[in-house]
């Protein structure tokens, strides 16, 4: 190995050479003793190159774009700097930036594992929701009033259910 | 202190029952969790942590699994006994630095520990001792459908668990095994074996040092990518990979006894002399003279019921354990001390090797 390698991060010396392969691409990382301790590269809990390289390659100087998460506030620029999130609703807010980072970082884009049954629950009463207020809107355009009505006391009751399950 | 009760317990990490696999020392899960409509711990304020620490710590408390079990929070913990969570794999690094309103609950046996406030809300963890990744992956997914019986996980049907960083989205799943690879190392083969590993989309980190240079010849084989594919898919491919380093392992121990024994049984019968008799001892020169008397269980030069010692010692002899038994807090020069100390005193005890042992393996 070269001895000239220098820390992809901060220029030290490099001492840590790291290569690995995520979904048939190399990426090789050189880090000095410092940022290999720094970056958890030692740490026992999980490590992973993806995630340093994430960090690595977003670059903090681009000027700030002015997508903004509803949510938490976080920008895309926070983004850039921390390789970190600010909340679940910033994957939606800055879809953009993340879905072409997916596919370099993961087997594939969309997930096919466990599913939390409660999320689930909650998702399929909205789904209904969302589906018998459609019903209700076209009863009511074509004047099927008693129609409408069962529609408004069935949407009554999944919102009664959906308040039970303490929807944040 | 407040983590002695971790030293009162019958403990997985300490006291496991043999192993029957000799080259997998551990298996662990993590999977990262979040809590819905909250901001992550690394962006939320620290009001918002705290409110998130106390929900969180009571939900996780609560379970069956935990009875009995500790629930710290970081402000309330020593450095030194931070270092100890973090020798005995119960909290991360990152854990132990983490600004106010962070905490973990560890189970009474210390085989379950979910931290708060991590990178990620939960962060759960479940440990045995032994190739047993399908079990663990049972039981850490009974604990995970317990807690979101109480939490309201952050999901999305086409991305999977939400989590602060994309590089664990989708499953949020960690599978890893601890592997003692001695017979690679001596016979240089662990680069080769990195770069296999890394090919099928897994990483390998030395535990107590870098790559192939890591003292212990303890490796740290886990999957790198969590989205796209199902957690028992991960773990099939996992345990696949695992499978054929064993097999490499036993292959280069085969090999190394055909070509010297005598130069093999040498080096483990001057590392159990050192150990019985050194004054001075480095953490890491501990590592490596632990790992050649591992081989030499494996090897039947010492007995079999010795094999779950050394693996205490493998955490006991770390800073943070030998400053705790020493009560007190040590240069590193009086560790080295106090730690030879220590290590005479267990192999006082070990009962003598027997080198006799040519077609035993
Ligand atoms: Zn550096
Ligand atoms: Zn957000």
């Amino acid at each position: 190995m070269a001895n000239s390698l220098k820390c992809d991060l901060c220029g030290k010396p490099a001492t840590v050479h790291l290569t690995q392969i995520v979904n048939s691409k190399v990426h090789k990382v050189d880090l000095c003793e410092g940022c290999a301790q720094a970056k958890g590269v030692t740490d026992p809990s999980g490590f992973s190159l993806a995630d340093l390289l994430l960090k690595a390659s977003l670059n903090p100087e681009q000027p700030a774009n002015v997508v903004r998460c509803e949510q938490c506030g976080a920008t895309q620029a926070d983004f850039k700097k921390l390789g970190r999130f600010g909340c679940p609703a910033c994957y939606e807010a800055f879809k953009e930036i993340v879905e072409p980072m997916l596919g370099n970082m993961h087997k594939g884009t969309v997930h096919v594992g466990k599913v939390p049954q409660r999320a689930l629950e909650r998702k399929s009463l909205y789904d209904r929701l969302t589906h018998l207020q459609g019903e209700l809107d076209e009863a009511i355009k074509t004047e099927r009033y008693e129609d409408a009505a069962r529609f408004r006391d069935e949407i009554h009751q999944v919102k009664q259910t959906f308040g039970e399950k303490t929807l944040s | 202190m407040k983590i002695a009760p971790l030293f009162e317990a019958q403990a997985e990490p300490t006291d496991a029952a043999a192993s029957k696999c000799a080259i997998v020392l551990t298996t662990r899960v993590r999977l990262a969790r979040n809590l819905s409509g909250q901001p992550f711990p690394g962006w939320a304020k620290e009001a918002q942590r705290s409110a998130m620490l106390s929900e969180s710590m009571a939900a996780v408390a609560g379970l069956p699994q935990m009875k009995k079990g500790l629930s710290l929070t970081v402000e309330e913990l020593s450095e030194l006994e931070k270092q100890i969570l973090v020798e005995r794999h119960l909290i991360s690094r990152e854990l132990s630095t983490a600004k106010r309103g962070a905490g973990v609950v560890i189970s009474r046996d210390q085989s379950t520990s979910v931290m708060i406030n991590e990178e990620d809300h939960l962060r759960i963890q479940v440990m045995r001792a032994g190739f047993q990744l399908k079990k663990v992956w049972n039981v850490i997914n009974t604990i995970d459908s317990e807690i979101e019986d109480k939490l309201d996980y952050a999901f999305s049907p086409t991305l999977g668990y939400l989590t602060a960083c994309p590089t664990n989205l989708g499953t949020g799943m960690r599978g890893s095994a601890m592997m003692h690879l001695p017979a690679l190392v001596i016979s240089s083969q662990m680069e080769k074996v990195v770069r296999a590993v890394n090919q099928l989309g897994m990483a390998v980190r030395g535990l107590f040092g870098e790559g192939s240079d890591a003292s212990g010849s303890i490796f740290q084989i886990s999957n790198q990518t969590t989205l796209g594919e199902a957690e028992e898919e991960i773990i099939k491919r996992l345990s696949s990979v695992l499978n054929t380093i064993i097999e490499h392992e036993l292959n280069a121990r085969t090999k190394l006894l055909e070509s010297d024994s005598n130069k093999l049984f040498d080096k483990i019968g001057r590392a159990f002399g050192i150990l019985q008799n050194g004054q001075l001892l480095t953490s890491a020169e501990v590592m490596n003279l632990l790992s050649l008397v591992r081989l030499g269980v494996d090897l039947g030069v010492f007995a079999e019921a010795r094999r779950p010692v050394i693996d205490r010692l493998f955490i006991e002899a770390q800073p943070g354990h030998i400053q705790y038994a020493a009560h007190g807090a040590f240069e590193s020069a009086q560790r080295d001390r106090l730690r030879a100390q220590f290590l005479r005193a267990e192999f006082a005890k070990f009962g003598p090797p027997d080198f006799n042992v040519t077609g035993k393996n």
